[in-house]
C-alpha cells in the first residue's frame, strides 16, 4: 500500500484548519486575559456591582 | 489525474487562511491599529495594558470586518480595477457570500468584544464606523458622488477617536482634532493615487473627482485640502496631546507636503505624462509617511510625559 503526496489543496486546507485552531485558542487566551484583569481589579467585587432589587 | 484535480479545485471554492486574511484588508488594518493605538495612549487616564491591548485588536477586527463587507459589496468594481483584480473575489478564491458572512460576523463580535472589554461607548463608536463605511461610503456615497473620498474618509479617521474613548468613554477636543486630521489628508492622499491609476475608476463606472470633473479640478482640490490638513495639523500642536517635539514634526512634514501639493497643482497632465507622474507617486508615498510620523509624533509626546518630557 502506498500514500499518494498530498496536493496542493490539501495542503491549504490543513494551513486553514490551523488558522482556526490558532485563532481560537488566541480568544480563549484573551477571553481568560480579560477575566483575570477583571477579576483582580474587582469590578465583580460586590460593592462595584450594580445591584437591582 | 490532474485534470481532475483541478476540477475539484475549482469546484471546491477552498480558498487558504491567507486568502480569508486578505479579506480583512490587512494594510488598512495595520493603520487602523497605529492610529487607534496613538488615540489610546495619548489619552488622558489609564487601562490595563491587556485590555488597552484586547480593545485594539477588536478595533483592528472591527476595520477588518467592514473591508469584507466592502469586498464583497464592491466585487463587481474590483473586477474591473487593475488595482483590485487579484482580490479574493475577483480572483475566484472565496465566494461573496462567504465574505458578507464573515463580515457580518466580525463586525457583531468585535463591537461585543471592545464593548465587554473596556466600555460601550467605545463600542457604539466603532457599530458606528463599520456602518459609515459599509453603508454611507460603500453602498452610497462611493458609486452617487465626487465627493465619495472626502465624506467616506470619515471611516478611517474614527479609529483614533475609538482608542481615546476606550480610555476616557467619551469624546474630547482632542481626539476631534486626531479625527479631522485624518479626515483632511485622506483627499489629497487617495486623489494623488487617482492621479496616476489613470482609467482605473473610469472603467469601473466610479465618480472619482478625477472622472467627473477632470484632473485639473483634482489638482486644485488635493491643494486646498493640504492647506487645511497643514492649518489643523499645525493647530494640534498646541493642545494637549501636542508639545514641542510634534510641532517640529508638523512644521517639517508640513513643509514638504505643502510643497509637493504646490509642485501637482502647477502641474498639468502633459508634464506629468511625460515623467511618468514622478511628483504624483512621490507626494502618495510621501502622504503615508506623514500619516505615520505625525501620529508619531503625537505617541512620542504621550510616552514622554511620565519622564517630564513630553507635551508643553
Amino acid at each position: 500500500m502506498s500514500f499518494r503526496d498530498d496536493h496542493e489543496i490539501h495542503k491549504r486546507r490543513l494551513g486553514r484548519n490551523l488558522g482556526v485552531a490558532a485563532v481560537l485558542i488566541g480568544f480563549i487566551v484573551i477571553v481568560f486575559g480579560l477575566t483575570v484583569v477583571k477579576v483582580t481589579r474587582g469590578d465583580y467585587e460586590p460593592e462595584n456591582a450594580v445591584v437591582s432589587d | 489525474m490532474s485534470d481532475t484535480y483541478i476540477d475539484i479545485e475549482k469546484e471546491s471554492g477552498e480558498a487558504g487562511f491567507g486568502d480569508y486574511f486578505a479579506l480583512l484588508k490587512p494594510r488598512v488594518m495595520s493603520l487602523v491599529v497605529f492610529t487607534a493605538a496613538v488615540g489610546l495612549l495619548a489619552a488622558p487616564g489609564h487601562v490595563h495594558p491587556f485590555v488597552a491591548f484586547s480593545a485594539i485588536l477588536f478595533i483592528a477586527v472591527g476595520g477588518g470586518a467592514s473591508g469584507a463587507l466592502n469586498m464583497w459589496l464592491d466585487a463587481d468594481i474590483d473586477r474591473l480595477m487593475n488595482r483590485t483584480r487579484s482580490r479574493p473575489i475577483p480572483a475566484g478564491k472565496i465566494e461573496a457570500e462567504e465574505a458578507m458572512a464573515l463580515g457580518v460576523a466580525l463586525s457583531g463580535f468585535s463591537v461585543v468584544m471592545l464593548g465587554l472589554a473596556s466600555n460601550w461607548f467605545s463600542a457604539g463608536l466603532l457599530a458606528f464606523t463599520i456602518f459609515f463605511y459599509v453603508v454611507v461610503y460603500t453602498m452610497w456615497l462611493k458609486r452617487w458622488t465626487p465627493q465619495n473620498i472626502v465624506i467616506g474618509g470619515a471611516a478611517g479617521a474614527f479609529p483614533p477617536m475609538i482608542g481615546w474613548a476606550v480610555v476616557t468613554g467619551g469624546i474630547s477636543v482632542e481626539s476631534l482634532l486626531m479625527f479631522t486630521l485624518i479626515f483632511m489628508w485622506t483627499p489629497p492622499h487617495f486623489w494623488a493615487l487617482c492621479l496616476f491609476m489613470k482609467s482605473d475608476y473610469k472603467n469601473a463606472g466610479v465618480p472619482m473627482l478625477h472622472v467627473t470633473h477632470g484632473r485639473r479640478a483634482t489638482r486644485n482640490h488635493i491643494f486646498v485640502y493640504t492647506i487645511l490638513l497643514v492649518l489643523i495639523s499645525v493647530g494640534v500642536a498646541f493642545t494637549n496631546v501636542g508639545g514641542p517635539i510634534y510641532l517640529i514634526t508638523a512644521l517639517v512634514l508640513n513643509a514638504f507636503f505643502l510643497e509637493g501639493a504646490v509642485a501637482i497643482w502647477c502641474r498639468d497632465e502633459q508634464q506629468a505624462s511625460q515623467d511618468s507622474y514622478k511628483r504624483e507617486k512621490a507626494f502618495f508615498k510621501l502622504s503615508l509617511l506623514y500619516l505615520f510620523l505625525i501620529f508619531g509624533a503625537i505617541l512620542a509626546e504621550a510616552v514622554l510625559v511620565p519622564y517630564g518630557l513630553g507635551g508643553w
